[in-house]
C-alpha cells in the first residue's frame, strides 16, 4: 500500500512538473526571433531584437515580442529595427511580406531591400521621372499596373532618401 | 539469334579496329592524341568558368536560404494542409537549359517521371528549363502544362521567379509540389521537394483563425509573394548544385582525359619506335641480302 502511495506521489509529481516545463517556454518566448530578408542581402536571421516597426498596406505597425500572430504585407518604405542595445536601424523595402507566428517569430520577406544610408536621392529622382515618364506611357491595363506600383516604389524612394 | 549475331559482327569489328591501330597508324594516334588534348583543355576551362560561378551561386544561395526559410515556416506553423475534392496535382521540375553537369537534370525528371507512371491523369508539370522537357516530352509530353526557357544562363533573379509563380497561380491545383535538388556541398546534393499550397488551401488551414486581421487581399498577396520566394529560393539552390555538379564532371573528365594522353602517348611512342626498328631491319636484311 505504502509503495503504491510512493508510485502514485512521484506520478503526480511528474504531472505537475509538466506545466513548468510550459511556463519556462513561454518565458522564452519574451525574446523575439526576426528574421528581415530579402532577395539581395539578409539583414537579420533569427535575431533577438527589441521592436521592429514595418509599413504594411493595412497602416505602419510595430512589432514587440509577444505580438498576436498576424500576417501582412509590405508597402513600399522604411523598416526600422530597434536592437537590443537601442541603436536603430533603417532599412528601405520595396514590397513584401511580413509574417508573425505563434510562437513569437517574425519573418519580414522583401522583394528587394538596402539600408538607408545606401540610398542615393540623386538617383531616386531619377528613377521617379522614369517611373512617370513610364505611368505615362502605359496604355494597358497591365502596364499601368506596373507603372502605378513602380511609381509608388519611386516616390517613397525619393521621400526615404532625402 | 540476330542479336548474337549483331554482337559478333561488333566484335569483329572492334577487334579489327584494334590491330589497325596497332601498327602502322601513327598519324592516326597523333590525331586522336590532339583531339584529347583539345578536349581536356576544353573541360579544363569549363570547370574554371563553372568554378567562378559556383562560388557566385554559393553567395547567392545563402542570401536566399532564410527567405525560403520563412516561407516554408508559415505553412509548418500555420498547418497548411492540401484540400483534395479534387485530385488535381502541379509539379514544378526546376532545371535549366544547360547539360554536362552530371545527373542534375536526369534525377528530377526521374523523380517526376517516376510519378508521372504510377497515375499519370490529373497531373500537370510546369518544366522549369529545357533538359527537363526534353527528358519528359517523348512520353508525358500532354502532362506539360508549361514549359520555361532561357534557365540558367545567368544567375536566377526574383523576377524570374515571379513569372514562374505567376503562371502556377494561373493553374487551379489541390496539392502542388516543386521538385528541385538541394544543395548540401560540392560534391552531393540532394533531389527534394517542396511543398506548394494554392490560396484555398490556405484559407482553409485548421490554424489560420489564430493569425490577426486578416482578409481576402492579404492573404491573396501574401500567397502570391510567398509562392514567389519559394520559387526563387530553389531555383537558387537548383543553380547551386547544378554549378557544383558541374564542376565535379568536368575535373572528371579533364582527369579522364589525362588518364586518355598518357595511355596515348604510350601507344605512340610504341608505334613509334616499332615502326624505326621495322625499318632498321628491313636496311639490314635488305643489306644482308646483297651481300
Amino acid at each position: 500500500m505504502a509503495s503504491f502511495v510512493r508510485t502514485s506521489r512521484s506520478a503526480m509529481r511528474l504531472l505537475s512538473s509538466k506545466p513548468g516545463s510550459v511556463i519556462t517556454k513561454r518565458g522564452y518566448a519574451d525574446e523575439m526571433d526576426f528574421t528581415l530578408a530579402a532577395a539581395n542581402k539578409v539583414f537579420y536571421a533569427k535575431a533577438n531584437v527589441r521592436q521592429v516597426d514595418v509599413p504594411s498596406f493595412s497602416g505602419a505597425f510595430g512589432i514587440l515580442p509577444k505580438h498576436v500572430p498576424t500576417l501582412a504585407v509590405l508597402k513600399p518604405g522604411v523598416v526600422t529595427v530597434y536592437e537590443n542595445d537601442g541603436t536603430a536601424k533603417k532599412v528601405f523595402v520595396s514590397s513584401g511580406t511580413v509574417t508573425i507566428n505563434e510562437d513569437s517569430s517574425v519573418q519580414v520577406l522583401a522583394e528587394e531591400a538596402h539600408a538607408v544610408e545606401d540610398l542615393d536621392a540623386a538617383a531616386a529622382r531619377e528613377a521617379l521621372n522614369k517611373a512617370q515618364s513610364d505611368a505615362s506611357r502605359a496604355s494597358t491595363e497591365i502596364e499601368k499596373a506596373e507603372a502605378q506600383i513602380a511609381l509608388e516604389v519611386a516616390e517613397a524612394l525619393v521621400a526615404v532618401a532625402q | 539469334m540476330l542479336g548474337r549475331g549483331g554482337l559478333v559482327a561488333i566484335a569483329a569489328a572492334q577487334s579489327g579496329g584494334q590491330q589497325v591501330r596497332g601498327m602502322a597508324t601513327l598519324k592516326t594516334i597523333s590525331l586522336r592524341l590532339k583531339s584529347v588534348k583539345n578536349i581536356q583543355k576544353i573541360t579544363q576551362s569549363m570547370k574554371m568558368v563553372s568554378a567562378a560561378k559556383y562560388a557566385r551561386a554559393e553567395r547567392d544561395l545563402k542570401a536566399a536560404r532564410p527567405i525560403g526559410e520563412g516561407s516554408v515556416t508559415f505553412y509548418e506553423k500555420a498547418e497548411v494542409q492540401e484540400v483534395g475534392e479534387k485530385p488535381e496535382k502541379l509539379i514544378v521540375a526546376l532545371t535549366s537549359d544547360r547539360g554536362l553537369c552530371g545527373a542534375v537534370h536526369t534525377s528530377v525528371a526521374r523523380q517526376i517521371r517516376n510519378e508521372l507512371c504510377e497515375s499519370p491523369d490529373n497531373i500537370k508539370v510546369i518544366c522549369v528549363g529545357d533538359k527537363s522537357r526534353a527528358i519528359l516530352q517523348r512520353l508525358y509530353g500532354k502532362n506539360i502544362a508549361v514549359v520555361a526557357n532561357e534557365v540558367g544562363r545567368k544567375p536566377p533573379t526574383f523576377l524570374d521567379a515571379a513569372k514562374i509563380a505567376q503562371q502556377i497561380t494561373q493553374h487551379s491545383f489541390s496539392s502542388g509540389k516543386i521538385v528541385y535538388n538541394k544543395f548540401k556541398s560540392v560534391v552531393s546534393y540532394n533531389t527534394s521537394e517542396l511543398p506548394l499550397f494554392s490560396e484555398s488551401a490556405i484559407s482553409a488551414a485548421p490554424k489560420l483563425s489564430v493569425y490577426d486581421s486578416l482578409d481576402a487581399d492579404v492573404i491573396q498577396s501574401y500567397v502570391e509573394f510567398s509562392m514567389a520566394s519559394l520559387v526563387f529560393y530553389a531555383m537558387k539552390e537548383g543553380a547551386c548544385s547544378e554549378q557544383s555538379s558541374r564542376m565535379t564532371a568536368m575535373d572528371n573528365a579533364s582527369k579522364n582525359a589525362a588518364e586518355m594522353i598518357d595511355k596515348l602517348t604510350l601507344t605512340f611512342n610504341r608505334t613509334r619506335q616499332a615502326v624505326i626498328t621495322r625499318e632498321l631491319i628491313e636496311i639490314i636484311s635488305g643489306a644482308a641480302a646483297l651481300e
